[in-house]
């Protein structure tokens, strides 16, 4: 591969990254080729909805996918170190050390039997020499520093004990406790209440400005990945169809889908009686894609030509760092974006490309 | 205010004893609901929003006469409703209806479509003739969405967004007056949400309904609702016309709450100050003296610890529960959407 003499490599780099699972149904494309990279101390959010692909990517990243029915390929590299090819001796001395994931549901990551502090101490020593006490001590430490109340009463707690948003903590103290270089945060705030997930926030922001930590967020919400991220990755069935910086998804997005994505959510920053704009249908089932643009039984502007053609992430002309996989040409879709804007419905629109095209 | 209310509560309350011990005995009591009155106007939506143990679900559960409360009157449609008993009740359930949560677990997996929806007509005895039921659900079926050919599959062969027509469908064969809609999109698909909304929304209009809504996410309150009322702990601290309530929240509850909702705006949510709220809610089975919110309270003072504030009409016109309310200023601050929304 390239070789990495005096400049640092990017912290994380997926390339090509594909995991195909094998079932008696079929072949399911969980991830279909996508690739982005991540500097230390960076946040990039993956927004999609369910069935996109984006928790099997990250999965994949920690060598939680390995089994007899995936097919991975691709490449992912964590410090210049290749991880798809790595032994599971390998994977398992970086997962929980230099790599450290995060969960949506924090009942099924803790295990029910043991003491909440002999589980972060556990994971302490699975990495360092240390002994049993100063794994406690370090436990104790993370617990405080997450926020929980009397951290070195709540140690020797039981998981059921903990409300939700402590249990949370409790999840992030583990990740955290032995300062890994990247943080893969999976939903990590859906199934809590607001006032939980303002802290949950924090304290991530909080932690990354301290330890320099990378973070991959993955969520459907866009306000989270808005308040979070650096550079935002929109998947769908499987691929990145737009990926560019926080402010430009949300202030210049080129591609359809997000642009669904984002006029069919209610927000606070617009007036109230806005009309929701649905996308029609559904995803697709990732046994069966639909041909072409993968997209385009949902899409208000498809054109025959995107029944056939497949795209590819391009980039955006005149801007940096934004690509899109999209067949409508770009002027189109900043004039279709800006008339989305000023309130026109996606139906009016339509027939206004499809006049175009005829033309 | 608007409309005639279709639904006047008063002093409600609802305590589930705690038992402990071997004989059983009751050693404390979870004031689920501890005092709430409000009205409904007739067709309008009214929003319950507050953390999760709030006492919000409970409420709602109350007011369909799920649950029987232990105090206060309920008054719908001019008859009281709270200790209403047998066949009183039945006849009630007609003119009240719930749409739940999860799509999943609240179709019964081994009947179809058609008799999930058709089961209201089967239990209060109406379109007996086959062919006419038949035809009276695949209308319903029709009106939200769903092809009615699809009248003898099964809750499986459906996607978690059209589950929940099928739920709605139920909800609206009898023709309510009122429906409960508790957290009815929380867990479908952004995409798929919008679509729900829509359906409800249209429905309301259509058929002349009063909703009452109960969702954690305040962005879908706000658009579905057109009046909030904000719960802790088993109270009321502040009850608002949804434009009231997001353009200046008074109470500091209600601020908080509006300061921890994520925007979808990178630019508002850099400049925003987020308020968050130390702690957990405390345990309902003993809530603390005085104000709930007063643990938790930033503005916080001796009175809050003793004095348990009324609900009275603040600046603005919000009716909150508070000592010392919010200033525009201290809302600006906290919850940049609050300017936007100021119409």
């Amino acid at each position: 591969m390239t070789a990495t003499s005096a400049v640092k490599p990017p912290l994380l780099e997926v390339e090509d990254l594909r995991v195909h699972f094998e079932t008696d149904d079929g072949t399911v494309r969980a991830v279909d080729g996508i690739s982005y990279t991540l500097e230390r101390g960076q946040t990039l959010g993956i927004v999609g909805e369910s069935g996109s692909g984006k928790s099997v990517s990250s999965l994949t990243v920690m060598g939680l996918t390995r089994s007899r029915n995936a097919r991975i390929s691709g490449s992912v590299r964590f410090d210049g170190k290749e991880l798809l090819s790595a032994s599971d001796d390998e994977i398992r001395s970086i997962r929980g050390d230099d790599v450290a994931m995060i969960f949506q549901d924090p009942l099924s990551s803790l295990h029910p039997f043991y003491k909440v502090g002999w589980q972060i101490a556990e994971a302490v020593r699975a990495h360092r020499e240390v002994s049993k006490a100063q794994a406690w001590d370090r436990a104790v430490e993370m617990l405080g520093l997450v926020g929980m109340p009397e951290p070195r009463r709540r140690a020797d707690s039981y998981p059921h004990e903990f409300s939700g948003g402590m249990r949370q903590r409790a999840m992030i103290a583990m990740a955290l406790a032995n300062d890994p270089k990247l943080l893969i945060a999976d939903e990590p705030t859906t199934a809590l209440d607001v006032t939980v997930q303002a802290q949950i926030l924090e304290l991530i922001e909080r932690l990354q400005r301290e330890f320099d930590t990378a973070v991959v967020v993955i969520t459907h919400d866009l306000g989270v990945v808005a308040e979070m991220a650096d550079e935002i990755a929109v998947m769908y069935a499987g691929r990145i169809v737009e990926r560019a910086s926080a402010d430009t998804i949300f202030t210049a997005p080129q591609h359809p889908y997000t642009w669904g994505l984002l006029s069919s959510i209610p927000r606070l920053d617009t007036p109230r009686d806005e009309q929701l704009v649905p996308i029609p249908g559904r995803p697709p089932s990732l046994i069966q894609l639909p041909t072409g643009c993968s997209f385009h039984p949902r899409c208000p502007y498809v054109q025959e030509a995107h029944r056939r053609i497949d795209p590819q992430l391009q980039p955006v002309a005149g801007e940096r760092d934004h690509v899109v996989a999209c067949l409508l040409e770009q002027d189109v879709r900043r004039r279709l974006w800006r008339e989305l804007q000023s309130g026109a419905a996606p139906s009016a629109a339509r027939e206004d490309v499809i006049e175009g095209d005829a033309a | 205010m608007s409309a005639e209310p279709i639904m006047r509560v008063r002093d409600l309350e609802k305590h589930f004893p705690i038992r402990g011990g071997v004989l059983q005995r009751q050693v404390g009591t979870v004031r689920a609901v501890d005092g709430v009155s409000f009205d409904v106007p007739r067709g309008e939506t009214l929003g319950l929003v507050g953390e999760s143990g709030c006492g919000k679900s409970t409420t709602a559960r109350l007011l369909l006469r799920l649950l029987e409360p232990t105090a206060g009157s309920i008054d719908f449609d001019g008859r009281e409703i709270a200790r209403l008993g047998g066949r009183d009740l039945k006849h009630l359930r007609r003119e009240m209806q719930m749409i739940f949560q999860d799509p999943f677990s609240s179709l019964n997996p081994r009947k179809t479509v058609g008799s999930i929806i058709s089961d209201p007509f089967a239990i209060h005895g109406l379109h007996t003739g086959k062919g006419e039921r038949r035809e009276a659900v695949q209308d319903l079926m029709d009106r939200v969405g769903l092809n009615p050919e699809h009248y003898n599959r099964y809750p499986h062969q459906f996607s978690g967004g059209q589950r929940q027509r099928i739920g709605v469908a139920r909800a609206i064969a009898l023709r309510p007056k009122l429906i409960v809609a508790d957290e009815p999109v929380s867990a479908l698909d952004v995409s798929i949400q919008a679509q729900v909304l829509n359906l409800l929304r249209e429905l309301q209009r259509d058929l002349g309904l009063t909703l009452i809504f109960i969702a954690h996410d305040l962005s879908v309150v706000r658009h579905m609702c057109d009046r909030i009322a904000v719960m802790y702990l088993g109270r009321i601290y502040e009850l608002a016309t949804s434009e009231q309530l997001y353009a200046h929240p008074r109470m500091p509850y209600t601020g908080a709450l509006m300061s921890a909702v994520p925007v979808p705006n990178p630019r508002l949510a850099a400049s925003k100050r987020r308020q968050v709220l130390a702690g957990d809610v405390p345990s309902p089975s003993n809530p603390p003296p005085g104000c709930r919110f007063h643990t938790r309270c930033w503005k916080a003072q001796q009175i809050c610890r003793t004095e348990s504030p009324e609900l009275t009409v603040k600046e603005g016109g919000n009716l909150a529960a508070c000592h010392f309310p919010l200033s525009d200023a201290e809302v600006l601050e906290r919850v940049p959407t609050a300017r936007g929304v100021k119409d």
